[in-house]
């Protein structure tokens, strides 16, 4: 039984000059808040999915560099050699996974762009991918556009929103291909230990499925070390890792990431990629290799940070009343609601008209997050303590 | 508590030195008397020095404060070397900051006055007739942009959208 994974409001009246497929994808749900949140003064944004550091400046400087040296030009489709060898150096150092930089890595704009390359470069028309949710609001909508049908497995609280083999067995059918997650996950912060994902590549190698395994915040792991279920045994063969520059090194704004996998596979992202985007920003690739070289201590500061202000947000949303499991990784918070008697959607909307503090409410993210709402720490500490301040107030009027 | 916490204490201060101990506490997952407890030993040991505010104050109307950097070249004394004529130096209210450096001078002296005539009526007067002062170099400071880590002109604002999935 393949499930559909958001509720889609289908338009009643097709406009025949677009196309049917985009037109059946629902817009955004987090626009609403946004359009909400930027018309009004002083509100404090919980809801930002981005650092709240600039990128570290010898990493900029880099950037500057190469432009007035006048590295201005097109580079290689698959990324510039000299990035994909420290990429590959540094996933071997850190996460035990080995790519051969000339034909197992892919420097994409943006680990969003790999998402769709990996999609495109596995899926026919009608196959099934199945999407761990709640997660990054672009897996459904990528799927669909490749002509793919979205899967969704409903992660729960008890189970700390990781994925589990009986939940994933439950929802494979023949028209299976794949499985994309995220761990360290938007918009929970949920993370999966080896052990967990051990089962999970049991079960994968069971059924042939493809994995991709979107670790774009991997460095921000705050308990333990992030685990990649490529490094497993067998795994790397079906698994495609895609990761970026954005979180760890506060370059969200530079489009830069990269998919390291087997060589069929990302020979295939390779030739999409070639055919539409070309390749990555020339700029955006020297800055990159710059901060795996030389911004180690710049990411380590920022770690440390965000480390001290999830140990700060937990606690506060415990006090003012609001049950929230300690996310391992990312930078958000994702405490539930369901005891204020709200919507997560009421919820969001009354506490910026109210306080002005902007959330996003978990059910963007899927269905398994609707009694949440999710709150990014990647804030000034002054900001939290004013946030929580007014969460304060807001939930002692409406108890 | 452990070196790796007690850097991320340290840090912590740096950047406000009002955080209460109760939020440092939280940061950092460890008891609020630790924190307390570890605070009073650093300031009893003298890692924590002071909590002095940053100001900025250039944006203080009349307020005439003119700061020189100024490069002295001393000779440097039996057994105690240049800490003496440092203390010597260093004990005028005037004086600001003393490093000993490397290089082409031996004490680098931040002087404070109300005009550029006090400084340098104190550098004359006072600093240049000490006996193991060779030389001075006088510069004036014309402009802070930077002080003790923090931007004073231009702090970088948040420049991300409200809402970002």
């Amino acid at each position: 039984m393949s499930q559909s994974s958001s509720p889609t409001t289908k338009p009643t009246t097709f406009n025949p000059r677009l196309s049917r497929i985009i037109q059946e994808i629902p817009p955004s749900g987090i626009r609403k808040y946004f359009d909400l949140a930027s018309t009004m003064e002083g509100v404090i944004s919980l809801g930002v999915g981005e650092p709240d550091f600039v990128t570290p400046w010898n990493v900029r400087e880099a950037g500057i560099n190469s432009l007035e040296r006048g590295f201005t030009s097109y580079t290689s489709n698959s990324g510039m050699m000299e990035l994909r060898e420290e990429i590959s150096r540094y996933l071997s150092d850190n996460f035990q996974t080995h790519y051969e930089p000339a034909t197992e890595v892919v420097i994409t704009v943006g680990a969003s762009e790999g998402i769709d390359l990996a999609i495109r470069s596995i899926i026919d028309p009608g196959d099934e991918v199945l999407i761990v949710e709640p997660c990054y609001v672009s897996y459904d909508p990528v799927i669909r556009m490749a002509g793919g049908v979205p899967v969704t497995i409903q992660t729960t609280l008890e189970n700390d929103f990781t994925l589990t083999p009986e939940a994933l067995e439950a929802k494979i059918t023949p028209k299976t291909k794949g499985l994309i997650f995220c761990f360290p996950n938007n918009p929970t912060g949920s993370i999966m230990t080896e052990e967990e994902l051990k089962a999970i590549a049991q079960v994968a190698v069971k059924h042939n499925l493809i994995i991709i395994s979107d670790e774009i915040y991997a460095e921000l792991t705050y308990d333990g070390t992030h685990s990649s279920i490529a490094a497993l045994p067998g795994m790397k063969e079906r698994t495609i890792v895609l990761s970026g520059f954005s979180k760890s090194f506060a370059m969200t704004g530079w489009r830069i990431g990269y998919a390291a996998g087997p060589e069929d596979i990302i020979s295939a992202m390779v030739k999409i990629h070639q055919y539409t985007m070309l390749c990555a920003p020339i700029t955006a690739q020297i800055a990159a290799t710059e901060a795996l070289r030389h911004g180690m201590d710049a990411k380590d500061r920022m770690v440390e940070s965000y480390r001290q202000r999830r140990n700060f947000v937990v606690k506060a949303f415990e006090q003012i009343g609001l049950t929230c499991h300690t996310p391992k990784g990312a930078f958000y918070a994702f405490p539930c609601i369901s005891n204020t008697g709200m919507s997560a959607e009421e919820f969001a909307e009354n506490l910026i008209l109210d306080q002005k503090v902007a959330v996003v409410p978990g059910h963007v993210f899927g269905e398994s997050g609707r009694n949440h709402i999710r709150c990014s720490y990647a804030t000034s500490m002054d900001n939290l303590e004013m946030a929580i301040d007014r969460m304060d107030k807001f939930l002692s009027k409406n108890r | 508590m452990d070196n790796q916490k007690l850097r991320e204490l340290l840090h912590i201060l740096e950047q406000n030195s009002r955080r209460s101990p109760e939020t440092i506490a939280t940061m950092l997952e460890v008891s609020v008397e630790e924190v307390k407890e570890t605070i009073a030993k650093l300031e009893e040991d003298k890692t924590i020095i002071k909590y002095p505010a940053i100001v900025n104050w250039d944006k203080i109307e009349h307020n005439d404060i003119v700061y020189a950097m100024i490069d002295v070249k001393v000779t440097p004394k039996r057994d105690v070397g240049f800490d003496d004529i440092a203390e010597r130096i260093y004990r005028f209210p005037e004086v600001q900051s003393v490093y000993l450096m490397s290089g082409a001078y031996d004490l680098s002296v931040v002087v404070v006055g109300k005009s550029m005539r006090e400084v340098a009526s104190f550098v004359s007067a006072k600093l240049s007739t000490l006996d193991s002062v060779l030389s001075t170099a006088t510069h004036f400071i014309l402009k802070k942009y930077k002080h003790d880590g923090v931007i004073l002109e231009k702090p970088d604002d948040d420049k991300r959208m409200v809402v970002s999935p």
